[in-house]
């Protein structure tokens, strides 16, 4: 049987405001999947989405759905979360929401390591705005700001995010639905905060300004500049250079997540248990 | 109502009201003089089974709040006028998207990081127009220790009524101020708890922002079965952003109208020897820990032959629009007394039609004696 995407979508709110041939429809497409394969209930799941053309995800996923203020997203998720630690929380934001604006979130987010799961849509540029320099945009890259060429460095999103504490990081492209199918599904069903950062093409406001005129040719881009982490790993420092590894980056089970650990709290507080020293945790410093 | 003797700073009463509150969630970030309220909070809320989180930055304080608020429970955080600075886009939000929220400020010396650690009434125009766009604000002042609780817990009961943040404005010296007060049981002000108005009906015909011109939005909680959406954008009665003209005109004049068309359950002023003021008397307009110094000064005034009157607004915004104009049409003599330069005098001006107001005003961080009090209105009047 055919799968049924109307099951999770408002329907009614469709078409989507995105462009044609935009990565974000892969991106929804493989989320719903993904909510599908675990059996979650739309109404156990809430999604946070920030400013910018991912921000309409939340538009059209049939769940307890916000659209908050730019870069915000973790914050308010982190609220919803703690305060119903038994349900599913999940944002989504761009790349100038989650790594500009919403930097210190974002960081603050993996280092708390809540459960939350973040899908990062990285298209490499403010889209919704025409073409500013996102914390993404290559080098050299051509964007409205900056006319002569981009000359701001780049952050690798997910090196941030293992450095900063999250305990599942992976990295997937649009141009593989199903891996990022499957991707996402794990990063749900990890105790703890999952970022996903996907790859995504917008060749109207990044690829037709930078000799990539048209969808199919930002994706090839894309798929130019990743590499599977098996073959990642395999590679020498030199091959490595300009590629991002794709697939399941960092995972850590035994990580301590944060609404379990707040219960604790709640138990002291009660004067049900002592007051947690540093015998409760297994990383001292 | 059943009442209770405790010794307490103003803020550990805001957060002690909090609690008694059915407050579930307080998101915060260190800021004096507010921060004490955050230390409770952290002991109260999981002791009470509620979350307190210390957030990255002001921003997420309030932003975690107000999730926690979208999500169905009653939320709070608590600053000072830099932290509101910095919470004012939220603050906007949760004025568009109607969420319930109480903000305590307890106010410092500004602009900027100013005086952290003394006092000021500087926040209060702040208090009435925090971000951008058309909104009314609700803001409350504690004037004394017994009312950093009642204002606190009138201002969720107010939160949950308007839906829309309600800011309780103390002050430093309020704040800091240790004392006895008597206030409420917790079991009265758990029975006078209001919650917000939940829809009952089958979640398909659930409209949360479908209600009448001068109502607030019926937001139920999450999880429960009615899948809504929030959002800062211009939103139609299901919460979906629209621009569609009229639906917008509509959903900004409500969120005015729900407000100034029930200011009558909103004022709340205090009235000290005014009974007996005539044209050439004297009328005070104080408000906060100003007050206090205003009473002990209309008490030397009295003493010494002249008549003088404290009028004090608990609910600062919307002003008690009607009742100042009574007031100053009544008294000639009219003096407000307050911790920064003329904030509050400027809407005593709108509403009483006069420009004859007299002012004395500190901004160096330090309290008004009543000396000072007296000695002003001996020299204008």
């Amino acid at each position: 049987m055919a799968f049924n995407y109307d099951n999770y979508l408002r329907v009614d709110k469709m078409p989507t405001l995105w462009c044609w041939g935009c990565g974000d429809g892969v991106i929804l497409k493989s989320y719903i999947r993904a909510i599908d394969s675990l059996g979650w209930k739309k109404d156990d799941i809430c999604l946070v989405s920030g400013i910018g053309c991912s921000g309409r995800f939340s538009s059209y996923v049939d769940c307890n759905t916000v659209h908050t203020t730019h870069g915000r997203t973790i914050a308010f998720a982190t609220g919803i979360k703690l305060a119903n630690p038994d349900k599913h929380v999940v944002c989504v934001a761009g790349d100038g929401d989650a790594l500009a604006i919403g930097g210190n979130h974002t960081i603050h987010g993996c280092r708390r390591n809540i459960d939350i799961t973040f899908i990062l849509v990285n298209n490499f540029i403010y889209g919704l705005t025409n073409s500013q320099t996102s914390p993404t945009t290559p080098q050299g890259f051509w964007t409205v700001s900056q006319q002569a060429g981009n000359i701001d460095p780049t952050f690798n999103a997910c090196n941030l995010a293992i450095a900063a504490g999250a305990s599942f990081v992976g990295r997937e492209t649009v141009t593989e639905p199903k891996k990022l199918e499957k991707l996402i599904a794990k990063g749900l069903a990890h105790k703890g905060f999952s970022f996903i950062e996907v790859l995504s093409n917008c060749h109207i406001n990044l690829g037709r300004k930078n000799k990539m005129n048209s969808a199919m040719e930002n994706l090839d881009w894309i798929d130019s500049i990743t590499v599977s982490k098996t073959k990642y790993d395999k590679m020498s420092e030199e091959e490595r250079i300009n590629l991002l590894p794709t697939g399941v980056l960092h995972e850590d089970k035994n990580a301590v997540e944060y609404c379990e650990m707040y219960e604790q709290v709640k138990l002291v507080h009660q004067g049900k248990r002592k007051t947690i020293t540093q015998d409760d945790f297994a990383k001292k410093i | 109502m059943a009442t209770r003797e405790v010794i307490a700073s103003g803020n550990e009463l805001a957060a002690k009201a909090a609690a008694d509150s059915g407050c579930k969630f307080f998101g915060g970030y260190p800021i004096t003089p507010s921060s004490e309220i955050m230390h409770e909070m952290s002991n109260l809320m999981p002791e009470h089974g509620g979350v307190c989180i210390q957030m990255e930055d002001e921003i997420g304080g309030v932003a975690a709040a107000i999730g926690a608020s979208m999500s169905g429970v009653r939320s709070m955080t608590a600053t000072s006028g830099p932290g509101i600075s910095l919470k004012a886009e939220n603050l906007g939000l949760a004025q568009m998207v109607e969420a319930p929220l109480v903000v305590v400020n307890v106010m410092r010396g500004g602009p900027s990081t100013g005086l952290p650690t003394r006092v000021s009434q500087g926040d209060v125009r702040q208090a009435k127009n925090p971000s951008h766009g058309d909104y009314r604000s609700i803001t409350l002042c504690a004037g004394n220790l017994a009312e950093c609780y009642t204002e606190t817990v009138r201002a969720f009961n107010l939160a949950d009524r308007f839906m829309q943040p309600v800011f309780v404005l103390l002050d430093e010296t309020i704040g800091h101020m240790y004392g006895k007060a008597v206030i409420p049981t917790a079991e009265a002000t758990k029975a006078g708890i209001k919650p917000r108005k939940e829809f009952t009906g089958d979640p398909s015909e659930y409209e949360p922002y479908g209600v009448a011109y001068d109502e607030p939005a019926v937001l139920n909680p999450m999880f429960k079965g009615y899948r809504y959406h929030f959002t800062g954008l211009h939103h139609n009665s299901t919460g979906f952003p629209t621009e569609e003209i009229e639906t917008c005109r509509k959903l900004i004049q409500r969120l005015e109208d729900k407000v100034m068309m029930h200011t009558d359950e909103l004022e709340l002023n205090e009235e000290f020897m005014c009974d007996d003021l005539e044209a050439n008397d004297v009328l005070i307009i104080a408000y906060g820990s100003v007050s206090l110094a205003a009473k002990e000064a209309i008490k030397h005034l009295r003493k010494e032959g002249i008549k003088a009157g404290l009028f004090r607004p608990i609910t600062l915004w919307p002003s008690p629009a009607k009742r100042i104009k009574e007031l100053t049409d009544k008294v000639k003599n009219v003096l407000c007394v307050e911790l920064n330069i003329r904030q509050y005098t400027e809407e005593v001006e709108r509403v009483s039609c006069r420009l004859d107001i007299e002012g004395l005003y500190k901004v160096n961080g330090r309290a008004i004696s009543p000396y000072e009090i007296v000695a002003k209105v001996k020299e204008v009047f």
